[in-house]
Parts: structure tokens; C-alpha cells; sequence
């Protein structure tokens, strides 16, 4: 079957099909596009330098982060680094100089899908995976993670579910999420949830194990 | 045949999306003589929601079913536990790994462990069912038993990203073969393509079926696996990870219209593929309840062409 | 030296009479002076037993201070000194030099470490002062108790062996030739030349590889002190500083090596009409036939046959229009392995190093993808003698329009070689220029950082960058052949960060080079055991000292020259080679070396015959007389080590300045004071 030609969308990501950004409509876009023009230094004052100990001591040979050469190997080869406001490489030179702001308010962490691609070809053998877990687990508890993004958002209500029964259940965390974040998005989702429904994928029911008590019980023992 | 049987984690999308999954492989290793016993009163792994909140706590989960497991086991000595979905796959052996060592937080786990009744010593083993498949059952045993080979369908085998990462237990992390290898033994032709372990992003989709915020980047990823799968002359894309198969499996129609490129492959789980030359039944193996699904008819002549007669 | 049965022991005389004991203490500016009370130490070792003379100086290593215990010795004052100062690493050597220079013997010499031991790790002033204490009491009694050690000296033989016919071997050989020694050059190939024939042009000049290499290899040949033994390698080693055999084997190449003229009709009548057969030279990129030469200028011109590739050898049926082409009548199929049994004064490493195996990373697509190629395949393609005789063309004839150079492969990496292989920046730099010169391809490099310290480097990386190569500062997880827009269709992808742009790029090329790193060569490990000398844990060579002793080994007499040591460019090896030849030379035309004084030695009526000193001696200094059941030990290969002595169970291995009443008499003193 042939290949259809690209058509021209309102999303502004770099990393398309055609390799080349979407083309601007009209001149007029061209001149009033500009960035602020104001100061955009970074000042030791603003700067907390012991943010990158802070991810090193929760992360398991989370410590190797310090002796990142900065190749750019774990942006080469995420698959999702083109969408991320800071690539891995960045996040991990902000979070050693101390941005603590900045890295915890980027999307990053919550854009990353932990494939481990990057812990395995870091060639400092650094755990860049987990430090992105570890950012997202600061993120939450200071509530710094971007308000109604997918990610968060499910992090939080899978995390309820389990610690109310033990297993989750697709259907009812997935309309969660979706009245949580983007109800419209149902309606364009309703025709495949409909279809799963019948073929039996999607249980109503909600699963749940038998020992629930001991479960919490656990969890609140080791909580951190 | 042995007639062995394992500790079997089905994980949270057995029962949901990936049904077909749990299905298939149920009567995949019936067939082939062995047993699995689902693990009662099995929790959630945590998965990659889980650690992103509490990384003890997500240990802790999943080491709970490392200790029913153990718990369960007939015989002293090792005990596998057989967890199909890649993503559980891998939140359990992450806990396993880490309850293999020392310190605070092996102390802190076991005790919360001790302290509900369960004694865990380190002896369970988390295995995927295409290691036993493989490694355990052995590829010439599922050759002997095939009774309807694929007949030269071309099968682009997808392992996903958390088969081989971080931990590459029983196949080569660039370069896997154990699905290929199972492919090949019943009879498919088995595709050669680059993206074989590179991440379809399941787990932004973790929990269900739904496209958030980040349509493109996430679309993005199934995207360009099913559009070099296609390229390649695959007739079909097989899964071994629920939240994989849905991925690819559920969207191609959105795909189809955003990134203007037509997308209408199958994807099925191995196990069913595998099934389907057991000669077991199709309803069995779960094949009614893929989005789609069909086997293209290939002449003795394309059969015996394989690789060269393709288009 | 026994012990009288309920007495002190009894020092032995000195040529001068019994002990007179000087005490110097250093205050080494303020390195000791400012925490330990110089003044209190000298007091107290006025007041022990046998001390004559006590003083202090500021600098004790310096003229003045050895002044002092010379003229004290002169005077008749003292015959024994001991100086309190820094560690016997730093100055040992200048005291005995000075107790000497004295008249006295520079075995009644002892030094106390109040500066390393003392000074530099103590808290508390008045602790340190007291511990100074100690040790000089220590020093004192052991002192008295210095047997006289004659400093001996073996004799060394005249000539030299080179091990490795790179460009390193080959320097070190022709400058110990041009000084007038004979020299082995032993060379594992068919012919010299190492890695740097192999190059078409080198850096930063853009010289030509073999314009500037084959005047030396021509030089190596012509030169009536080089013995040049290719196609050997060395089999075995024995001996110490000054004196080894070294027995070397020959492999056959079935022709006469002195009749053969190299004029390669014999190549030409071979029944194979093509190459069939992989040719090395070229990494695999052609073939050749079972009769070869690697390159038109090997040295020694003459051809080899390859013996498992040959008809003759393998079948024995074989028109053999080799021989009949030959006007010299030089072929020979009866030859077989020979060996030499040489005796050499010293030894110079230079075996050279082995590139990574790009294999290792299956990411990169060597071996998956035809048109991945390694660094060295590139500069045997570049090279006019090479397979595709210097034109830059892809496996499928066809012209790149785009290559992708990816530095730092296997190197930098935990996965692999930990190290910065150092020339490869350089080189990518190198064939990116040519490269673009040759056939105008876009060019571009993936780096981690541009290291280019040399001299003339950082004005080629200029010259590189004017030249219009595309920088990318990122480096390469992997190369693939997935296309994801129409512009990538039929060509491999590179997607890397760009870090300086903040951006993700993704570049199909039509050619992707592999820098590979530096790795030493896969026998290193058999190399260093033959020659008793050692490894990094990376594997090179390992030198004496990384700063001030690079060409020498902990094993007298063996030299390192080169990339064995580690990775290196080629003027660093050539120095390298030059000062390895040097020092080989001040050994050569000193005519002896000075063996270690306090050697161990074997008191043979204690001696059980229990072996357990043999197999112990890291040297391999202790030899068993069967007959008598004795061991015995080798002084001059003797390192004084002392792994014997604690290890014999009856005492009978013992140590010179290091028996048991010195020891013992040591500890004493320490304890009498504390």
C-alpha cells in the first residue's frame, strides 16, 4: 500500500515522521513568536547543591551519577527524549548544578516509560532509571509534577486502588484517569472500550484479594 | 513430556486486557504436559506506578508473592514463579535481586513479611514462561508436538523492553532469539527486525487503555515498531507482555489517521500462535477476543521461497 | 648470628671497632619540625647505649646535612648512622651514599621514618615527640647489630634483544644499532612494521604511513648490527639483569628467506586465479591466495605460504607452479619450525597493542550491517595499496554521499575499556578530513569530548573544522537501519543527542566508521609471564613508575617501548622507544649492574628440603639441588623480598639486614622505650 502524504497538525513536537518541525502558517506566526526577553542567569544563591546527593541517596548506586561525562548516550537512545523538555543528559547536569527547581518541575520523569534502555548503555553504568523514579517520587511528595498530565495522575490513583484491594482493576482506573484528566478523551476512547467490553477484556468487577488488611499492614510498616 | 508443574502470577491485565494472554498460554502448557497452579491470593507487582511513589513499599509487594510462592512450594529448594507480563516480569525479579542482598531495607522488608505471617528466605525464582518454554520444555518438544505448522506465516516477533532490561536472565539483551527460536519450531518464518526490545511505551499506559495528555510521544513509539514490522513483510506481530499487545493491538486506527500511514496487522500473543499449531482449539486460545486478527493463506510455492519470496 | 646463651647480643665489629652510633634527626623544614620536638629527640638519643654523637639540621638530605655525618665519620667519631627524617623510599639511597662517601660501609646505615610515620600522621605534638622517640630507639639498637655488605656486581652482555617490530621496536633497534650493539629484532609477522603500515596518511601532518616508515623499516634491514627474525616469536626466558638467554622460534614460510628476492611471480603462477583465502592485512576486506606478502614493502621482501590454505599441503596434489616460476630456486616445503638460543644484557618490549572488537557491540551493527566498518578497515580502504586501492567505495561498489564517524567504541565505557584509548580523536578527526578530501562526502562526528593535546593537534582539529565536517557533540547509542521518514529509506540511521544544540537528531548515513579503542594485545598475559614482568588490570605492560620511570619494568633489564605500555600515539612511542634504547644502553655500557645488598640466602645446615621456598620466590630466584636437597638462592636475581624467609618453617631462609636479631632488636628498642 502506498505511504499517504504527512498532514500538517497543531502539534508542535519536533520528532515526526518528516524529521522537520511542522510547518509555521503564515508570516504573521514568524513575527510574533519571540521568547521573553529578560534575564535568564542562574545565580548560586537560587541554586541547592546537594540536590544531586539528595537523588544519590535514594537510588541505589544512585552516587555514580557524579561521575557523569555528560555523553548524551541515554538521550541517543530513549525513546521518547525528543519529547522531553530535558533529555536524561540534561536532567542529570541540572540536577548536579543544583536546579533543583527546574528539575523537579519538568515533565521528564513523567514522560519517561522505564524501558532501561538508558541504564544499560550508560557507559557509567549509572541508574538513570531509578534516579527518574526517584525524581518522581520527590516530585509527588512536594507536588511540583505538572497539574492534569497522564502520568501523575495514574501514578496516584493505581497507587490508591492497590492499597485498597490489592489488584487493580483496567476499567475503572482507566475512567479515573480519563475524568481526571481529559474527559473529552472518553468519547474518542468509548468505541474501543465498548469493543473490549464485549470481547471480555475489560472486567467490571473489581479484583481484589482476600487479604487486604495484611497488605495495608505491610505497606505502612515499610513505608519510607 | 514432564510432568511438572509451577507457581504461576498471572499479574493485574491476565484478567483484563490481556485475557487472551492467560488463555492461551493456560492451554499452551496443558498440552505440553506441564502445570500451572495460579498463585492464591496473588497482589499487584506495583509495577512502574508503584515505585514511583515508595520504592520500599513497591519491594514489598512484589515480595509478597515471592513469599506466598515459597510458601505454597511442595519441595525444598528453588521455586519458580512464572509471570507472563513483561512488566510484572520484572517487578518481581527487580524485588527478588534485591532481597538476594543485605541491609536495611532486606531487613525492613522480611520483617514486614514475618509480621503477616509470611517467612520469605530467598528461594523463590522469577521465570518467564518463554525461558521454560524454551529452556525448560525445550523447543524440540514443541516441535514434536506440532500438529498444524504455521505454514511459513511470517511472525515478527516483538519481546518488548523489560524482558532483556535491566535484567537479561535468559536471552541476549541486543539481540534476543528465544521467540524467534519458538517461531521457527512451529513452523512461522520467523522476521528479522531492528526493534525487537525497543520500547513500545506500555507503561504510560499502565492500567488501561487510555491517551492522555501525550498522544503523540506515546502513539509515537507503537507507531514506528508496527510501521518496520509491516515494512519487513511481517504477517503478524507476537507479543509476550499484555500491556505490549495492547499497545500495538489497540490503536492502529488512530495511528492509521495522525501519522498518515496505514496500519492493519494483527498482533497476537505467542502463546496462541503457538497453540494454533498444537492444534488447539481457537476459541480456547483466546483468538475472539483480538481487536483483529487473521493468518494470511500462503501457496506451497511462497512457503518454499521463505525469506526470498518476499514481496 | 646467634644469640649468647642469657646475654645481650653482641654487635659485630667493624672494621673500625665496636659500635659508635650517630644520631641524626631532620627537621625537614617544617614537616617534622612543627609537630615533633626535634630538640627532645636528639636529647634522648644523646642519652642511649652506643650513641656518640646526636644532632639535628634542618634539611638533613641537603649538602650541609650530609656533611654533617661525613665529616663525623671522617673524624672517627661514629661508624654507625642512623637518620631520623622522611621515609627510606625518598632518601635511603642519599644516606647510604653519604655514610659511603664517609668511608664507612653503607650497610651500617639505618633510617627511622619520623616524617611518613610520625609527623604527617599524629594528631598530638607531644604523642608524635614521643614516637619519634621510639623509633630512634628502634633504629639505634638495630643498627649496632648491621652486618658490612660488600655491593656486588654482575657482569652484562653486550648485546640487546627488541621484542616487536612496530614502529617503537624499530626505533629502539636502530638507535641501540647506530650506537654500536648488536640487536635481535623479534617480530611475530611475516614483516616489520606493526599497525603503522597498515595507515595510509598519520596525524597531524598527513604524512604518509609508509613514506615515513619505510626508510626505517629499509634502515632495520640494511643495518649490519640488526639481526631482523620475522615470522618468530620467543619461547622462552631465562636469566636476570644483564645475562638472559632468550631461546626464539622460527616458523617456516616454506620459502628461503636468503634466496628469496621478493619479485612476487611466484604470487602470479599460483593454480588459485583469485585470492580465496581471508587476507589479514587488509581486516578481512579482500582475499589473497595461500602464497602471499602482506604489503609491496614488507620487510624482509619475501613471500610466505600459508600452510593450511596451500594445495600442496593439504592434498599433495599440486601442479606447484610456484616453484616452477621461481628463478632462485627458493621454495623449500621441507622447512620446518627451527629455533635460536641467544644470550642478551637487556631486553625491550614493544609488542604493540590489538583494537577493540567492535563485534562486542552488537548496537553498532558491525558484522549486522555491511556498511559499518572499523577505523583500520577504513585506513586500508584510504591506503593505495589496500583492497580497493585508495578509493573510498562501500562493500557494494557504490560511493558513500554520508558517513558517520562514532567516536570512543569500546572505550570510555564500563561495559568495556574503562579508558580514554587517547589517539582516536585524532584519527576520527584524520579520516574525517580525508575522507571529505577523497570524495566529498558529508561528513560527521559523534563525540563525547575532542581530545587533541599534542603538538600541531589542536590547530588539525582547526583545520578540520574550516573544512566544513559536521561536529555532533553526542554520543551514539546505536545505529539502526529502521527508517522513520522518507529520507532515511535505505540508509542507516544515527541518532544521537546533539548536546551543544539541545537537540535529538536523527542523520541516515550512507557509511558509518567505527573509532575502536586501544586494547592490549590478547597474549599479553603469556608475554608478561615469559618475561617476569608485569600487568595492569587493564592488561598493559605495567612501567616502573607512571611519572618517572615509564620505560622500565620492576624487572631489571627488560624495557618497555610503546603501545604495550598504553595506548599511544606514534611520536609518543618513538620517545618512548628512544629512552627505552637509552637506558638499555647506560646498562649495556656500564658493563655490569649493581646487585641488591640484602639479598636472602639459604643457611644450608637448617635447610629441611621442604621445596616451599621454590614454588613462593616471585622471581624465580631459588633453584633445588636435588642431589644434596638444598635450596639455594640467586643473589643477583634475589630482590629481597622476604616472602621466603616467612615462609621457611625452619628458619633457614634468611634475609641479609633482615635477620631475626635485627628485627627482634628493632622491635626492642621500641618496646624498651614505650
Amino acid at each position: 500500500m502506498p505511504v499517504q502524504s504527512v498532514p500538517a497538525t497543531r502539534d508542535r513536537g519536533i520528532d515526526r515522521p518528516s524529521g522537520r518541525p511542522a510547518p509555521r502558517s503564515g508570516n504573521r506566526s514568524k513575527r510574533t513568536r519571540w521568547r521573553p526577553v529578560r534575564d535568564q542567569s542562574k545565580f548560586e544563591a537560587q541554586l541547592e547543591p546537594g540536590f544531586a546527593e539528595e537523588i544519590a541517596a535514594e537510588v541505589e548506586g544512585g552516587e555514580r551519577l557524579h561521575q557523569c561525562i555528560q555523553c548524551g548516550t541515554c538521550s541517543s537512545v530513549c525513546p521518547l527524549s525528543a519529547y522531553m523538555d530535558l533529555t536524561p543528559r540534561r536532567l542529570i547536569a541540572m540536577a548536579r548544578a543544583g536546579a533543583r527547581d527546574d528539575v523537579l518541575h519538568s515533565v521528564s520523569p513523567w514522560v519517561c516509560t522505564s524501558c532501561y534502555a538508558c541504564t544499560i548503555e550508560c557507559p557509567k553504568q549509572i541508574p538513570i532509571t531509578e534516579i527518574m523514579h526517584a525524581l518522581r517520587r520527590i516530585s509527588l511528595r512536594e507536588v511540583t509534577y505538572p497539574r492534569r498530565f497522564i502520568t501523575p495522575v495514574m501514578t496516584r490513583e493505581f497507587v490508591d486502588m492497590i492499597q485498597d484491594r490489592g489488584r487493580s482493576t483496567e476499567s475503572w482506573i482507566s475512567l479515573n484517569l480519563y475524568l481526571k484528566t481529559k474527559p473529552t478523551e472518553l468519547l474518542k476512547s468509548a468505541p474501543t472500550g465498548v469493543r473490549l467490553l464485549r470481547k471480555g477484556r475489560l472486567g467490571i468487577r473489581r479484583e481484589s484479594i482476600k487479604a487486604r488488611e495484611d497488605l495495608r499492614a505491610m505497606l505502612k510498616a515499610v513505608a519510607s | 513430556m514432564s510432568a511438572r508443574s509451577y507457581a504461576y502470577y498471572p499479574g493485574c491485565s491476565s484478567k483484563g486486557v490481556g485475557r487472551a494472554y492467560e488463555e492461551s498460554l493456560l492451554a499452551v502448557f496443558e498440552r505440553l504436559g506441564v502445570g500451572l497452579d495460579e498463585l492464591e491470593d496473588w497482589n499487584c507487582c506495583g509495577a512502574t506506578a508503584w515505585p514511583s511513589v515508595d520504592q520500599d513499599q513497591a519491594f514489598a509487594l512484589a515480595a509478597r508473592n515471592l513469599a506466598l510462592a515459597e510458601e505454597r512450594a511442595a519441595a525444598p529448594g528453588p521455586v519458580d514463579l512464572i509471570s507472563p507480563c513483561n512488566g510484572c516480569y520484572r517487578a518481581l525479579l527487580k524485588a527478588q535481586r534485591a532481597l538476594e542482598g543485605h541491609g536495611g531495607t532486606v531487613e525492613k522488608i522480611t520483617g514486614a513479611l514475618s509480621a503477616i505471617g509470611l517467612d520469605y528466605t530467598g528461594r523463590t525464582r522469577v521465570r518467564h514462561p518463554i525461558d521454560i518454554l524454551v529452556n525448560e520444555i525445550g523447543i524440540d518438544a514443541i516441535e514434536r508436538a506440532v500438529v498444524r505448522p504455521l505454514s511459513g506465516v511470517r511472525v515478527a516477533s516483538y519481546y518488548g523492553c523489560l524482558l532483556v532490561r535491566p535484567y537479561a536472565t535468559f536471552d541476549d539483551r541486543h539481540n534476543p532469539t528465544s521467540m524467534d527460536r519458538l517461531i521457527a519450531a512451529i513452523g512461522g518464518e520467523p522476521v528479522d527486525w531492528p526493534l525487537k526490545t525497543r520500547c513500545c511505551g506500555g507503561s504510560c499506559y499502565c492500567g488501561g487503555p487510555v491517551i492522555g495528555v501525550m498522544p503523540e510521544a506515546t502513539m509515537q513509539l507503537s507507531h514506528a515498531l508496527l510501521r518496520e514490522a509491516t515494512k519487513r513483510g511481517a504477517d503478524v506481530v507476537a507479543t509476550i507482555c499484555s500491556l505490549c499487545h495492547f499497545n500495538l493491538e489497540g490503536f492502529q486506527d488512530r495511528m492509521t489517521r495522525r501519522f498518515g500511514h496505514p496500519h492493519d496487522i494483527p498482533v497476537a500473543f505467542i502463546s496462541q500462535l503457538i497453540g494454533l499449531a498444537l492444534g488447539i482449539d481457537e476459541r480456547r486460545l483466546g483468538l475472539h477476543r483480538l481487536l483483529r486478527w487473521r493468518l494470511p493463506e500462503r501457496t506451497p510455492a511462497e512457503v518454499e521461497g521463505g525469506a526470498h519470496a518476499r514481496a | 648470628m646467634r644469640e649468647p646463651e642469657g646475654g645481650r647480643r653482641v654487635p659485630p665489629d667493624s672494621p673500625n671497632g665496636g659500635p659508635k652510633i650517630g644520631v641524626y634527626v631532620c627537621h625537614c623544614g617544617l614537616n617534622i619540625a612543627g609537630k615533633v620536638d626535634v630538640g627532645a629527640v636528639v636529647e634522648f638519643a644523646a642519652s642511649l647505649p652506643h650513641v656518640t654523637v646526636a644532632r639535628d639540621s634542618k634539611f638533613m638530605c641537603s649538602d650541609p646535612g650530609q656533611e654533617l655525618i661525613q665529616q663525623d665519620l671522617r673524624d672517627g667519631l661514629v661508624n654507625r648512622v642512623v637518620v631520623a627524617s622522611c621515609s627510606p623510599l625518598m632518601h635511603e639511597a642519599t644516606f647510604r651514599r653519604a655514610t659511603a662517601a664517609g668511608g664507612e660501609s653503607p650497610s651500617h646505615f639505618q633510617m627511622a621514618s619520623i616524617r611518613e610515620h610520625v609527623a604527617w600522621v599524629t594528631a598530638n605534638g607531644d604523642d608524635a615527640t614521643e614516637k619519634a622517640k621510639a623509633l630512634v630507639a628502634g633504629a639505634v639498637r638495630r643498627v649496632a647489630l648491621h652486618e658490612v655488605l660488600e655491593p656486588r656486581r654482575s657482569p652484562v652482555r653486550p648485546d640487546v634483544m627488541v621484542v616487536g617490530g612496530g614502529i617503537a621496536g624499530i626505533h629502539a633497534a636502530l638507535t641501540l644499532a647506530d650506537a654500536g650493539k648488536h640487536v635481535y629484532l623479534v617480530e611475530r609477522e611475516t614483516t616489520i612494521g606493526g599497525h603503522m603500515a597498515k595507515f595510509d596518511k598519520t596525524f597531524p601532518t598527513l604524512d604518509c604511513a609508509a613514506c615515513i616508515l619505510t626508510p626505517k623499516m629499509s634502515a632495520v634491514r640494511a643495518h649490519p648490527n640488526i639481526t631482523l627474525w620475522t615470522y618468530s616469536d620467543v619461547v622462552a626466558v631465562q636469566g636476570y639483569a644483564g645475562d638472559f638467554r632468550v631461546r626464539v622460534r622460527h616458523r617456516p614460510r616454506y620459502v628461503r628467506e636468503d634466496l628469496c628476492t621478493g619479485c612476487l611471480a611466484c604470487i602470479d603462477a599460483c593454480v588459485h586465479k583469485q585470492g580465496k583465502f581471508e587476507d589479514e592485512w587488509n581486516e578481512g576486506l579482500s582475499k589473497r591466495k595461500p602464497i602471499y606478502i602482506p604489503f609491496p614493502q614488507a620487510t624482509p621482501p619475501v613471500v610466505v605460504v600459508d600452510r593450511d590454505a596451500c594445495i600442496w599441503f593439504k592434498t599433495g596434489k599440486c601442479p606447484r607452479t610456484c616453484v616452477e616460476a621461481c628463478e632462485r630456486n627458493a621454495f623449500d616445503f621441507e622447512q620446518t619450525e627451527t629455533y635460536d638460543e641467544v644470550d642478551v644484557g637487556a631486553i625491550i618490549l614493544a609488542t604493540g597493542y590489538r583494537t577493540f572488537d567492535a563485534s562486542r557491540m552488537p548496537e553498532y551493527g558491525y558484522g549486522l550491517y555491511p556498511n559499518v566498518y572499523t577505523s583500520l578497515e577504513v585506513e586500508r580502504l584510504l591506503n593505495a595499496a589496500g583492497p580497493t586501492g585508495g578509493e573510498v567505495v562501500l562493500r557494494d561498489g557504490s560511493r558513500p554521499r554520508t558517513v558517520g564517524i562514532i567516536h570512543c567504541v569500546g572505550s570510555r565505557d564500563a561495559k568495556h575499556n574503562l579508558w580514554c584509548s587517547k589517539v582516536c580523536c585524532m584519527y576520527s578527526l584524520k579520516l574525517a578530513h580525508m575522507v571529505k578530501e577523497r570524495i566529498g562526502a558529508e561528513v560527521y562526528n559523534f563525540y563525547i569530548d575532542m581530545r587533541t593535546p599534542g603538538k600541531g593537534y589542536e590547530e588539525f582539529y582547526d583545520k578540520v573544522l574550516r573544512e566544513g565536517v559536521h561536529m555532533v557533540r553526542g554520543r551514539v547509542a546505536g545505529v539502526t537501519d529502521e527508517a522513520a521518514s522518507p529520507e532515511e529509506e535505505g540508509h542507516l540511521v544515527i541518532r544521537a543527542e546533539d548536546t551543544l544544540i539541545g537537540a535529538v537528531r536523527r542523520i541516515p548515513v550512507d557509511m558509518v566508521i567505527l573509532a575502536v579503542g586501544i586494547e592490549p594485545q590478547p597474549d599479553a598475559q603469556e608475554v608478561r609471564r615469559l618475561f617476569n614482568v608485569s600487568c595492569g588490570s587493564e592488561g598493559f605492560f605495567t612501567e616502573r613508575h607512571p611519572k618517572l620511570a615509564p620505560v622500565s619494568t620492576f624487572t631489571d633489564g627488560v624495557f618497555l617501548a610503546g603501545a604495550c605500555q598504553g595506548p599511544k600515539d606514534i611520536p609518543e612511542s618513538v620517545a618512548q622507544a628512544g629512552a627505552a634504547a637509552a637506558e638499555a644502553l647506560a646498562m649495556i655500557d656500564r658493563g655490569h649492574v649493581m646487585l641488591e645488598a640484602s639479598t636472602a640466602f639459604i643457611d644450608d645446615a637448617a635447610c629441611s628440603g621442604c621445596k616451599t621456598c621454590v614454588g613462593l620466590c616471585p622471581f624465580n630466584a631459588i633453584s633445588f639441588d636435588e642431589e644434596r636437597k638444598k635450596a639455594s638462592v640467586n643473589e643477583v636475581v634475589c630482590k629481597g623480598c622476604g616472602i621466603c624467609v616467612g615462609a621457611c618453617p625452619s628458619g633457614a631462609a634468611q634475609q641479609h639486614l633482615f635477620t631475626d636479631d635485627e628485627i627482634l632488636s628493632e622491635i626492642e628498642g621500641v618496646l624498651a622505650y614505650v
